[in-house]
């Protein structure tokens, strides 16, 4: 069992890094073989009975706020993880809302090669519209 | 860890009054009953305020408006919402933004063009937030409200080169907000700094972001109407980040003040 807990403690910033994405995280389990650092001290190994162990993790610091995910064990194999405390809000967001700034491209991209979803310019009219980036964008979605 | 496929996107084109209106969404409500009938209803709030603000139309009641055919009492209370949204915006721009001004001939001239494409596209996109676990992108001719909160995947937007509209200068990640562009890329000069009468010089497009694209719209076209102030004037704005490109090529980038 102890081998377990340190085996996930090492997967524990992987887990994290899967929060910070927006998975599901209901049953997000790392791959096998995935090693990853992890200076997040100790974990709190929980009572450990025939219906497995409960582990939690000590509190995260990452960009979003503050994460701590829990882990039951059971025969060896991690049964469930639960998040047990994860960013207020989403701050990711508020800061993509508060303070988005454009970011230059380096050398001026096609819409294609910029990925982007709409176009942002002067008023384009629906005689200039057929000439228009947008209306390329538009055109490759709706083939 | 490999990236979660892109969620799908349906898209829409319409022209509406002469303005392409191009909208994207993604999530629950895509191509079904419920994401037509949105659809529908922004082009039908978009008409049916042209027809109450349209200069080209002589019988709209601004055009009645600036020939001093009907008194304040007479006229409905958007266009006092919107004159409301001119006024304030005058102030903040010490007159370089009006919408009575003089034109060629010296005459008074009532355009509230400034104000109400943001502010209608704003309207209209009530009809898109109705719709539950869906993502929209809602463009009218270049200016966009956007809310990406359903999937938390930032919609990307390209701001055009205004010197080769045919490419993209700089991007803005918005999840719930709005991005307009002011410029004389597609229709020539109909932006005039109103303390002159004359076209802003020195700048090539005035791009801003805000929460909405009513002060997102009004504030890159005051911004523009400054001509090589812009930056300077948008970087005291709350609450707005943006790009500015001059006349010359060159990029400012203004961050939140």
């Amino acid at each position: 069992m102890r081998r377990i807990v340190l085996w996930f403690m090492t997967t524990l910033s992987a887990v994290v890094l899967l929060l910070g994405y927006r998975t599901s995280t209901s049953a997000a389990l790392p791959a096998s073989g995935t090693t990853a650092n992890t200076t997040n001290g100790t974990a709190t190994a929980g009572g450990s009975s025939a219906a497995g162990t409960v582990v939690t993790g000590t509190v995260a610091s990452t960009r979003w706020g503050p994460v701590q995910v829990q882990v039951a064990v059971s025969g060896g194999k991690i049964t469930s993880v639960q998040v047990v405390q994860q960013p207020e809000g989403n701050r990711r967001d508020e800061e993509i809302n508060a303070s988005a700034v454009p970011t230059l491209v380096q050398e001026t991209l096609d819409a294609q090669s910029a990925k982007i979803d709409m176009v942002s310019g002067a008023t384009v009219t629906s005689e200039g519209y057929l000439q228009s980036l947008q209306s390329a964008l538009d055109q490759a979605h709706l083939a | 860890m490999t990236a979660a496929p892109e969620p799908a996107i349906a898209r829409k084109v319409e022209h509406v009054m002469g303005l392409p209106i191009s909208l994207a969404l993604r999530g629950r409500h895509t191509d079904d009953t419920a994401a037509n009938d949105a659809w529908h209803a922004v082009l039908a709030e978009l008409g049916r305020i042209d027809a109450v603000f349209s200069r080209y139309r002589p019988d709209t009641v601004i055009s009645r408006l600036g020939r001093g055919e009907l008194t304040e009492a007479q006229y409905p209370a958007e266009v006092h919402e919107v004159l409301a949204l001119a006024a304030t915006a005058e102030r903040a721009s010490g007159g370089a933004f009006a919408v009575r001004r003089a034109n060629a001939e010296g005459d008074e001239v009532l355009d509230t063009d400034g104000v109400v494409k943001g502010w209608a596209a704003d309207r209209a996109a009530e009809a898109l937030r109705a719709l539950d676990d869906t993502d929209f992108c809602l463009s009218a001719g270049g200016d966009i409200v956007a809310r990406a909160t359903a999937t938390g995947r930032a919609w990307r937007i390209g701001i055009e080169d205004p010197r080769d509209p045919q490419r993209i200068i700089a991007t803005v990640p918005v999840l719930d907000g709005a991005v307009a562009t002011s410029g004389a890329a597609h229709r020539g000069r109909h932006v005039v700094d109103a303390r002159t009468g004359r076209p802003p010089t020195g700048v090539a497009s005035v791009t801003v972001v805000h929460r909405t694209l009513t002060w997102a719209d009004i504030d890159a076209t005051a911004a523009y109407a400054f001509g090589p102030g812009a930056a300077e004037w948008l970087r005291h704005r709350v609450g707005r980040t943006g790009l500015v490109v001059g006349a010359d090529g060159s990029t400012t980038l203004v961050p939140a003040s």
